[in-house]
C-alpha cells in the first residue's frame, strides 16, 4: 500500500470525525506559530540585530567582481577602504588610512595606514595589502566591470586594457609597511571620493590564494567561515537566496564604537512581500517600496517613510543616428513637450525632482543651469521649422523600455503627452532586460529609457559617459568641443570653480543638443523602523553601519 | 512488470537527448547575452569572461563539451552567480522546492480528496454544491492572488503566522504551501468527486450495500480503491508540476527554492543554469509520470494481470 493511500484508510473510517480533525490540526499548525508579539523587530532591539531589505541575492562578495547594490551593503560592512564617508555631509573621514597628504600639485597621494588595522583574523593590514589586492582588481581575467574606477591612477588604464605589462610602472607603491603612495595621472578632485567604493577595497591576499589564483573568479573565498576581512563585520553565515549575516568584528580597529551585534541581509526580491515583512514586523529596514504604496505610507505611518533625493536621472536616450531624430529641433521639441511635475505626481509618485540637466542638481556643490524650459507652443514651432507643421507626416517613432510596469507607465505618459501636444503618434515596444541591452548597445532603436546613478559624487560620473564613442553613449552623438572639455580642460583646472564651470559649459553644450531627454532626478525610497538610529540620508544613500544602532527613544 | 519499467526509462533517454539539444541551442540564439550590462563591458574584460566560461570556442564545441560534463553530472558554474556551479545552487534550491512541493500535496490530497468524496456522497444537494464551488474558486483563483491575501490576514492583521522566510520562524511554511496547494486541491477535488460518482453506480458496490454493510464500510472500502484511481494518475503529473510550477509562490513567499532560479536563470542569460535546471525538472517529469503510471497499473487488477501476462 502507498503511504498515501495507508493515510486515508487508517483516517477515514469516519468521514465526518476525520474532518474535524483535519480542520483541527489546521487551526493547531496555525496557532502553534501563534506568536506571543515577539518580531524580528522586538528581539532586534535587545540583541543590537538589524534585519536589512537587501533587493537581492548578492551575486558574489568579492569587492573586486561585483556590479551590485546589494553586494555593495554587504560588503561595507565586511571590508573597509583607505577612507570612510561621513553619511552626513559625504566628506572624505579616515578609513584604513589614518591620515594623508595630497602633493602640491594634486597629483600624489600619501596614506598613512593605522597602525591598529587588522584583518579579522588578526594580521595587521599593510601598505603592501592595497598595492597587492589594486593589482588584482586590474587583471582582465578577473572580469572586473568598475576597473574604471582606477583610471585616474597613473598607467592604471594602460596596465588594465593590456597596454602595459609592468605593473611597477602603475601609480601605487608601498613605501613602507604603513604608508602607501599613490601617483595620479591627473589631479583629479574627486579621487578621495572613490576610495570607500567597493571597487577600491583591499582584499586579504592569504586567504584568496589559499582558495585558488588570485584573478580566478569565483573561488570559495567569499565563503562564510572563509571570507577574511578588515571591516566592522564579519560574514557568519551565507545560505543562498535565503540570508547573509554579518557579526560584529572584534579585531576591527574602531569595534569599541560598534554597537549593532549584527546585520541580517533578507534577498527581498518581491517589493510588496518586502513591504508587508515590514509591517509584520521582520524587517528593519526596506530596500524600496512599490510606488503605489507611497500615498498610503504619507497618511498612515510618515515616520517610517523616508524618501530622499538620490544621485540618478531617469531619462531617455535618443538615437542621433535615426533618420528624423537627427535633427536636434525634434530632439529638443520632444523634451520641451513632456510634463515632468504632472509624470511625477500621477506615474511615479514618488516626490522626485523634474529635471532640466542630466548632473543631479547639488552634486557636491555642482548645479547646471537648465537646459530648456516646458514650453508647448515653441515645442510645435520647432517642429513645424524642422518640417513637421502640426505634427503631419512625422515618421514612425517607437520608445523602447525593459519590460517593467513603471517604465511603461511613463512611456504610455509621454506618449500621450506627445499626441497631445505635438499631435505626433509614437509607439511603445517592451523588451526584456537583456534583449533591450542589446537593442540599445547596438543602436536598434529610436528613443529609449534610461536610467544612470553616479558612481561616485561628482559631476563627472555623469558627464564622461557622452564622450565620442564613451561605452555607455549609445546615441551616436558626440562634439569635439565637448570632449575638449571633459577629457581636457576640467581635469587640468585647479579650483573647483573653474572646473565646474567647465562641466557647466559641457552640459550646456550637451543639453543644447539633446541627445538624452532627461524626466527626473531619483529618490530613494525605504521604509525604516524608527528603532533605526544613526542613518542620515544623503544622495547616495549610503549607511555607515559603525554608527548605526538599535534603540526605542 | 519490470520489463515495463526498463522500457520507459530507455525511452526517457531520447527525450531526454531532445530537451538538452534543442534547450542548448535556443538559448543561445536568444538576443542579449549573459554579460551584457547596463554599463558599458570593456571589451578585454568580456574576452576575458567569454574565454573563462568557453564562449569564445564553436557553438558545436560547446555542445559537445555540455554533453560530455553531463555526463559526469557536472552541469557547470554558474554565469550569474560566480562564485557557484549549477550543481551547488541546485543542491541549495531542490530541497526547500520539494519541501514546498511535498506539503502542498499533501495539504491537497488531504483536502481535495476529502471534499470529492464528501460531495460525491450526496450529488446535486448542498453537500454537493459547497465544497465543489469552493473548488472552483481554487482553480480559478491565482497564487499571486490568494498568497498576498493569505498573507495579509494571517501574517499582518492576526499576526498569527509570518509573512515570508522558509524555516527561520515557525509556521512559515504553512502559507506557501496553503497558496501552493490551492490550486491543485480544487483539482483533486473534482477528481475525486468523478471518480467516486462513476465507482458508485457500479454492480458491486450495489452488491456490497446488498449484503448489508454500513454505508461508511461500502464508501471506504469498495468506492475509495476504484474512486481515487484518476487522482492517483493525477498525484506524478501534479507533483512535477508543484516542483517546475512553484515559481510564483517562492517569489511571494521568498522561498529559497529551485523555482526562483529556473525564471530568473532564463531573464539572466544564465546559459548554464537555465541548462542545468530544465534537464533536472524534464527528469522529474519524466519520473514522476512514470511513477504514476507504475501506482496506476498496480492499484488496477485488469492493468496488472496485463502486463504480468506479458511480462511472462
Amino acid at each position: 500500500m502507498a503511504p498515501c493511500s495507508l493515510l486515508f484508510k487508517a483516517k477515514l473510517s469516519r468521514p465526518r470525525r476525520y474532518l474535524s480533525t483535519l480542520i483541527c490540526t489546521l487551526g493547531c499548525l496555525l496557532l502553534v506559530a501563534c506568536g506571543n508579539g515577539e518580531n524580528n523587530v522586538s528581539t532586534g532591539l535587545q540583541s543590537q540585530t538589524l534585519h536589512w531589505g537587501n533587493g537581492a541575492e548578492p551575486q558574489e562578495l568579492d569587492p573586486h567582481i561585483v556590479t551590485g547594490i546589494p553586494e555593495h551593503h554587504i560588503i561595507v560592512g565586511l571590508l573597509e577602504g583607505l577612507v570612510l564617508k561621513d553619511p552626513a555631509t559625504l566628506e572624505p573621514t579616515p578609513g584604513m588610512a589614518e591620515r594623508w597628504e595630497i602633493s602640491d600639485d594634486g597629483k600624489t597621494y600619501t596614506f598613512h595606514i593605522r597602525d591598529n588595522a587588522r584583518w579579522s583574523n588578526g594580521d595587521p593590514v599593510t601598505s603592501e595589502d592595497f598595492v597587492w589586492s589594486w593589482w588584482r582588481a586590474l587583471q582582465p581575467a578577473l572580469g572586473n566591470l568598475y576597473a574604471y574606477m582606477y583610471y585616474p591612477i597613473k598607467n592604471a588604464e594602460a596596465y588594465a586594457t593590456g597596454k602595459l605589462d609592468d605593473f611597477s610602472q602603475v601609480g601605487v607603491k608601498a613605501i613602507n609597511a604603513k604608508t602607501l603612495e599613490v601617483t595620479l595621472a591627473n589631479p583629479t578632485p574627486y579621487f578621495l571620493q572613490l576610495l570607500d567604493h567597493y571597487s577600491m577595497f583591499p582584499v586579504h591576499r592569504a586567504t584568496i590564494e589559499k582558495f585558488g589564483e588570485p584573478a580566478e573568479r569565483g573561488t570559495r573565498w567569499t565563503r562564510a567561515g572563509n571570507f577574511v576581512g578588515n571591516g566592522p563585520f564579519i560574514l557568519t553565515q551565507w545560505d543562498l537566496n535565503r540570508l547573509v549575516m554579518i557579526e560584529k568584528n572584534p579585531t576591527y580597529y574602531d569595534a569599541d564604537k560598534v554597537r549593532l551585534n549584527a546585520i541580517r541581509f533578507y534577498p527581498t526580491e518581491n517589493t510588496s512581500t518586502e513591504e508587508r515583512m515590514f509591517r509584520a514586523g521582520q524587517l528593519h529596514v526596506t530596500g524600496s517600496l512599490p510606488a503605489d504604496k507611497i500615498a498610503v505610507y504619507k497618511e498612515t505611518n510618515p515616520q517610517a517613510l523616508r524618501i530622499s533625493p538620490y544621485l540618478g536621472t531617469y531619462f531617455y536616450r535618443v538615437n542621433t543616428k535615426a533618420e528624423h531624430l537627427a535633427d536636434k529641433r525634434i530632439r529638443r521639441a520632444l523634451a520641451m513637450a513632456v510634463n515632468r511635475q504632472q509624470i511625477i505626481d500621477t506615474v511615479t509618485k514618488g516626490g522626485q525632482t523634474p529635471a532640466f540637466t542630466f548632473t543631479p542638481p547639488n552634486t557636491l556643490g555642482y548645479t547646471a543651469e537648465d537646459g530648456f524650459v516646458e514650453d508647448i507652443a515653441a515645442a510645435k514651432a520647432l517642429l513645424a521649422e524642422a518640417g513637421y507643421p502640426n505634427g503631419e507626416g512625422f515618421p514612425p517613432t517607437e520608445i523602447l523600455y525593459n519590460t517593467s510596469e513603471g517604465h511603461r507607465k511613463l512611456a504610455v505618459a509621454i506618449q500621450q503627452m506627445w499626441k497631445k501636444n505635438l499631435n505626433i503618434d509614437i509607439s511603445l515596444n517592451n523588451q526584456d532586460w537583456k534583449v533591450y541591452l542589446d537593442s540599445e548597445a547596438s543602436g536598434n532603436f529610436q528613443i529609449s529609457r534610461a536610467g544612470w546613478i553616479g558612481d561616485y559624487v561628482d559631476p563627472n560620473t555623469f558627464l564622461d559617459m557622452w564622450l565620442t564613442d564613451g561605452g555607455n553613449n549609445r546615441t551616436g552623438w558626440h562634439s569635439d568641443e565637448y570632449d575638449q572639455l571633459i577629457s581636457e580642460a576640467a581635469p587640468a583646472a585647479s579650483e573647483r570653480e573653474q572646473r565646474y564651470a567647465h562641466f557647466r559649459r559641457a552640459e550646456a553644450i550637451l543639453m543644447d543638443a539633446m541627445p538624452i531627454i532627461p524626466i527626473y532626478t531619483y529618490n530613494s525610497t525605504h521604509l525604516v523602523h524608527t528603532h533605526v538610529k544613526g542613518m542620515p540620508s544623503n544622495i547616495l544613500d549610503y549607511p555607515l553601519y559603525k554608527q548605526l544602532y538599535l534603540s526605542e527613544d | 512488470m519490470l520489463r515495463f519499467i526498463l522500457m520507459r526509462l530507455l525511452q526517457a533517454i531520447p527525450v531526454l537527448l531532445v530537451v538538452i539539444t534543442v534547450t542548448f541551442f535556443l538559448v543561445r540564439l536568444a538576443p542579449g547575452g549573459p554579460f551584457s550590462a547596463e554599463k558599458a563591458v570593456p571589451a578585454e574584460v568580456l574576452k576575458a569572461l567569454e574565454a573563462r566560461y568557453h564562449l569564445d570556442q564553436p557553438v558545436i564545441q560547446q555542445y559537445f563539451s555540455y554533453l560530455g560534463d553531463l555526463a559526469h553530472g557536472d552541469f557547470g558554474p554558474s554565469f550569474k552567480y560566480p562564485g557557484r556551479s549549477v550543481n551547488e545552487m541546485i543542491a541549495a534550491g531542490l530541497p526547500a522546492t520539494a519541501e514546498l512541493g511535498l506539503y502542498a500535496m499533501c495539504f491537497a490530497l488531504l483536502i481535495g480528496a476529502s471534499a470529492g468524496i464528501i460531495a460525491a456522497l450526496k450529488p446535486n444537494t448542498a453537500q454537493d454544491y459547497i465544497p465543489m464551488s469552493t473548488a472552483m474558486l481554487g482553480i480559478c483563483m491565482p497564487s499571486f492572488l490568494l498568497g498576498p491575501l493569505l498573507m495579509l490576514v494571517f501574517g499582518v492583521w492576526l499576526e498569527w503566522v509570518p509573512v515570508s522566510g522558509w524555516g527561520d520562524i515557525p509556521g512559515d511554511k504553512i502559507l506557501p504551501a496553503l497558496t501552493l496547494a490551492s490550486g491543485y486541491t480544487a483539482y483533486i477535488a473534482r477528481l475525486s468527486r468523478g471518480g467516486m460518482l462513476e465507482v458508485m453506480s457500479q454492480d458491486y458496490i450495489r452488491t456490497a450495500r446488498a449484503k448489508g454493510l454500513p454505508e461508511w464500510k461500502v464508501v471506504l472500502k469498495h468506492g475509495l480503491r476504484g474512486g481515487m484511481i484518476p487522482v492517483i494518475a493525477f498525484i506524478g503529473p501534479a507533483f512535477a508540476g508543484l516542483l517546475s510550477g512553484s515559481f510564483v509562490v517562492e517569489t511571494i513567499f521568498q522561498i529559497p527554492g529551485l523555482g526562483r532560479f529556473y525564471v530568473q536563470a532564463a531573464f539572466n542569460r544564465d546559459y548554464t543554469m537555465i541548462m542545468g535546471t530544465t534537464v533536472l525538472f524534464a527528469t522529474l517529469i519524466i519520473l514522476f509520470n512514470l511513477l504514476a503510471d507504475i501506482l496506476a497499473v498496480w492499484l488496477n487488477p485488469r492493468l496488472r494481470d496485463l502486463y504480468k501476462s506479458g511480462g511472462a
